[in-house]
């Protein structure tokens, strides 16, 4: 069987400014990312031949196909579940052009959810959610839905508030290294973090993400081709997604262990068909629409065992020079938010050797999307 | 406040809530509960399923205190208590819910620093149909 392993790479990336508010609207922000992308590698509108995407992105195929000029498209796909389907765009990507459905992928995200309404203000929609067994009783907004299993976590394996204040300064760290990030010019102190406003206890202000308006886009191409392309390749070398045996999404409460999401079954697949494990890896982005995804993430992807995720975090660790940095361009929580797709394009640069907050020699990254929803991740490297 | 939205799976569930009565579908052929409602059983995927009264007696297994921004209704009363109740009868089962002093008494009526992680509780119904939760031992 062919698998994916390194068949195809990462050639282009771009994105747009990332604000509270910005002026165009979602369609002209995803046409200016996805150019953006396809300068950087080189590679002319006319021969993209697929498209990925999310479920919730607003600008259609079509739309964005006739806008831009792309070619005649073979393949296009969207992944649901919010954040959860970041690096699966990627992944569809991939596995069509390694399987010959396709030549040259484009993935895109273009939200203004900074200017735009917060989603769990609409009470006609349902979100993706169990929301019969939850809204009523005022557990509303996915902070509230995370801040649940933070709270157990807390009490079974001891996690700190400490532990999760060490998440919000990495990444605010690295913000203020990046020119581009919304938080560049704030500082983060603890002294900040332990009096901010609560928004669902345990959780305070500064374990949310940001509100962030912003469109990003990346192109993938075979291997063969990545040769030539403007960029050096950032090569795919394993993907994937996973939504467990009786997972519930945001409100996994209704099985044998709720801390157990979504992250461990992707990363069983991940690690297996790698050539890499954990320790191999040299910087990664994890998604942290919320602080506590991270300990979750780094247990389920293996960087520690069962409950240790909180501790993992002590020591610096996160930060430049530690043992495993993360969300280097600032991430969800200091960069910009938009669904997680800053966090693939971090993994390039710091894979091309262009971070702003460039770990030296990074040759492996491993990229993850939102835990706590079905969700999917990759492995990146030189 | 914000009704349920049901759907067919889940409406049997707020008819006997509606009638003060805790009850959990089960499948008709292999017996296991299974929350949320759905239309087969995971375990052996018949379609036959019953709703099976469960006793009420839980412990919190977590729980979370919101501040605004939220809800009209809900920023009302914050910060209040939501629960996750597993049920001592199927410990797979955890309930979102409330605790309160009373059946229909207000989010916020029992004390913050009554919530705690394994304290046990007794499920009660609002006027409105929802079930709700107080402590055993007040």
């Amino acid at each position: 069987m062919v698998g994916i392993k390194d068949a195809t790479a990462i050639v282009g990336i771009g994105q747009t400014p990332f604000a509270k508010q910005l002026r165009e609207d979602e369609r002209t922000l995803a046409c200016r990312a996805v150019l953006a992308a396809l300068d950087d590698a080189g590679i002319a509108p006319g021969e993209v031949d697929a498209l990925a995407s999310y479920t919730m992105e607003d600008t259609d195929e079509v739309e964005l196909a006739k806008a831009v000029g792309l070619g005649d498209l073979t393949f296009f796909s969207k992944v649901g579940y919010g954040g959860g389907g970041s690096c699966a765009t990627v992944a569809h990507l991939a596995a069509a052009i390694a399987s010959g459905q396709a030549t040259v992928g484009v993935a895109w995200r273009s939200r203004k959810r900074g200017s735009g309404p917060r989603p769990w203000t609409n009470t006609d929609v349902q979100l993706p959610t169990p929301a019969q067994w939850t809204r009523p009783f005022g557990l509303l907004r996915p902070v509230d839905e995370i801040a649940m299993l933070a709270r157990r976590h807390m009490h079974e394996y001891g996690t700190t508030r400490d532990h999760l204040f060490n998440v919000a300064l990495a990444c605010r760290n690295r913000a203020n290294q990046n020119p581009s990030a919304i938080m560049y010019d704030r500082p983060l102190t603890r002294e900040m973090y332990m009096t901010s406003r609560w928004i669902s206890e345990p959780l305070c202000l500064y374990d949310n993400c940001l509100e962030t308006d912003g469109a990003l886009a990346c192109v993938v191409v075979s291997s063969e081709r990545a040769r030539d392309c403007a960029q050096r390749p950032v090569y795919v070398h394993s993907a994937a997604q996973g939504l467990p045996a009786q997972h519930h999404g945001m409100v996994n409460y209704w099985n044998d262990d709720p801390l157990t999401g979504p992250a461990w079954t992707a990363a069983r697949h991940l690690w297996k068909h790698a050539d890499l494990t954990p320790q191999d890896i040299d910087v990664a982005q994890i998604y942290d629409a919320f602080t506590p995804l991270v300990p979750l993430s780094l247990e389920g992807y293996g960087f520690c065992g069962r409950g240790e995720g909180g501790a993992y975090t002590e020591q610096g660790a996160l930060e430049i020079g530690g043992r495993l940095p993360i969300n280097t361009g600032g991430g969800g929580l200091s960069e910009a938010y938009v669904h997680g797709f800053n966090l693939i394009n971090e993994g390039v640069k710091q894979l091309r050797g262009t971070g702003t907050a460039q770990v030296p020699g990074a040759a492996t990254c491993l990229v993850t999307a939102g835990e706590g929803v079905p969700t999917s991740a990759l492995l990146l490297r030189t | 406040m914000l009704s349920p939205v049901t759907d067919p799976d889940g409406a049997p569930f707020w008819q006997y809530a509606g009638q003060g009565e805790l009850r959990l579908q089960a499948c008709a052929d292999c017996g296991e509960l299974r929350f949320p409602p759905r239309p087969c059983c995971p375990h052996c995927q018949s379609f036959a399923s019953e709703w099976r009264p469960v006793k009420g007696h839980g412990r919190i297994w977590s729980y979370v205190v919101p501040h605004p921004p939220l809800l009209p209704y809900y920023a009302a009363q914050a910060p209040y208590n939501v629960v996750l109740v597993e049920l001592i009868d199927a410990p797979r089962i955890r309930l979102v819910g409330n605790l309160v002093a009373r059946a229909g008494a207000p989010l916020d009526s029992v004390p913050l620093d009554r919530v705690r992680i394994g304290a046990r509780v007794q499920a009660v119904f609002s006027p409105e149909g929802l079930p709700q939760w107080v402590l055993e031992r007040p």
